[in-house]
């Protein structure tokens, strides 16, 4: 164990702890893609990509290749570097995010003890990677479904803040290997139903996915911000936001579904991270069959939903909680 | 009672919940995809796709240069140029139709009184040039050697309607 302690040894142990976390997490990515759309197409009754390869499982890689080869286009008006630092923003954030998120027990690339605000953080930046995308592409449209993007993320973050602290009023910590093993036994779903079901479609919300997905509303302002990416920076982007359902998914999975705990204790001797994965694709499975079932929300809808229902509930429900741990005596170090 | 009910309603997610549920369902249902290049969907008898002209058995081309065809097409696709063949029979010496004009709207075949301009059932022909497209009477000649027993057969099962 000499060699890991100097610090050649730190760096060469932190970047495999991070390719250990980021190969799957693309992997997951890729096949995202592919298992939305046949997901979608089964639930619509087609088959879905089911040529390149057995049942089609290559597509995610011929997509890939597609992407690279095609040309990156850079609008005459457009700011140059901005234009392309939006798309590795996004992306770069997407990724960053996962240093904290515990596969197994203190499993994580960093378990630090502000592990949630860190998540909070870092997904309310995500928000800079659209609005730099929408501004330096000088595209009305592009414009547009920034302003969109960015208004109703802001929103929804505050609804999904508030189910973050009344989970954190029963966990009494903000480690997220803390808040998992908090739920031992009893997974928060059960008590905190209600702030699952604001966090999970305030989630949809803050993703820009389908029934909340204005910002790149085809019907009226063709692609939102991603107007006039082509290439690799479009491929950045749609990974990115990939990633950001992955990470929203896991967080789910962390605060609500148990992380890395196993839901039978005879079924604990499966390893944390299998767990977790099979919880994110279980959510994920949710954002795609939610995608596939609604239509879009119009975009009053979407503000009034955010501010004058979720707001007030979750506010409500934190106010709740936090008067039933108080009197029943439940809280945490208390 | 009808504010509780409906503010219960809405509180539960139930409207969302069963629109889900019916995904679910579809989820599982068989799929409808008919994997095109390897399986085709029915074609009907009327189907109008690529032209073809005809023989008779004997190997007589059945044209016999009447130009109704050419006078009747609204897109002015066909053109035909006609003489007298040795044996004295009149007979087309050009019959070109122009693919990319064609509107396939069957007339031709409406006006032709001895069946020999026909429109297929192959819609596959689709190429890389347009010079390709512009058929003339060879192409047509040989498609109608290549579809004879299908144009045959369609004909037979139109009769009844004509």
């Amino acid at each position: 164990m000499g060699f890991f302690s100097t610090i050649l040894g730190q760096i060469i142990l932190a970047a495999l702890e991070t390719f250990a976390v980021l190969v799957p997490l693309l992997m997951i990515v890729a096949y995202a893609t592919y298992g939305e759309r046949r997901v979608m197409a089964a639930m619509q009754l087609r088959k879905g990509p089911n040529v390149v390869g057995p049942f089609g499982l290559w597509q995610p890689f011929a997509d890939a290749i597609k992407m690279v080869m095609k040309e990156t286009i850079v609008p005459t008006g457009a700011n140059r570097v901005l234009f392309l630092i939006a798309p590795l923003l996004t992306f770069g954030l997407a990724m960053v995010a996962w240093a904290v998120v515990p596969t197994g027990n203190h499993l994580a690339v960093a378990n630090i003890n502000v592990g949630i605000l860190y998540l909070f953080a870092i997904s309310s930046l995500g928000v800079y990677g659209i609005i730099i995308a929408g501004w330096s592409s000088n595209s009305k449209y592009a414009f547009l479904g920034a302003l969109r993007s960015a208004a109703q993320m802001v929103s929804y973050e505050v609804s999904i803040g508030f189910v973050m602290v009344s989970v954190l009023l029963c966990v009494g910590s903000l480690n997220l290997n803390d808040i998992v093993r908090a739920q031992n036994g009893l997974w928060f779903f059960i008590p905190l139903f209600p702030m699952f079901i604001v966090f999970f479609i305030s989630g949809l919300a803050e993703c820009n996915r389908v029934p909340f997905d204005l910002a790149e509303g085809e019907s009226e302002i063709v692609a939102g911000f991603m107007v006039e990416y082509s290439s690799m920076t479009y491929a950045m982007f749609f990974l990115g936001e990939y990633a950001n359902m992955t990470l929203m998914s896991a967080m789910t999975s962390i605060l609500f579904l148990g992380g890395w705990m196993s839901p039978v204790p005879f079924l604990a001797f499966i390893p944390g991270p299998i767990w977790l994965i099979l919880k994110i694709c279980f959510v994920m499975f949710v954002f795609i069959w939610v995608r596939a079932t609604f239509p879009r929300f119009r975009y009053d809808q979407l503000m009034r939903l955010g501010w004058k229902v979720f707001l007030p509930l979750s506010i409500g429900w934190m106010v709740l909680t936090a008067c039933a741990l108080e009197i029943f005596g439940w809280l945490p170090h208390g | 009672m009808g504010v509780l009910d409906r503010a219960a309603r809405s509180l539960l997610l139930t409207e969302l919940v069963g629109g889900m549920a019916i995904t679910l369902r579809y989820m599982f249902k068989p799929k409808v995809t008919i994997n095109y290049p390897f399986e085709k969907g029915p074609l009907s008898p009327r189907f109008r796709g690529e032209h073809a002209l005809r023989r008779y058995p004997n190997g007589e081309e059945r044209c016999i240069a009447c130009k109704l065809c050419e006078a009747i097409c609204p897109a002015q696709a066909i053109t035909i140029e006609a003489e007298p063949r040795e044996d004295g029979s009149r007979r087309t010496t050009r019959y070109d139709i122009d693919m990319v004009k064609c509107i396939y709207c069957g007339l031709c075949e409406e006006a032709c009184p001895v069946d020999a301009i026909v429109e297929g059932p192959n819609f596959e022909y689709a190429t890389e040039t347009r010079e390709e497209l512009l058929y003339n009477k060879d192409k047509l000649l040989s498609n109608g050697d290549r579809w004879e027993p299908e144009l045959a057969r369609r004909l037979e099962l139109d009769a009844p309607y004509r």
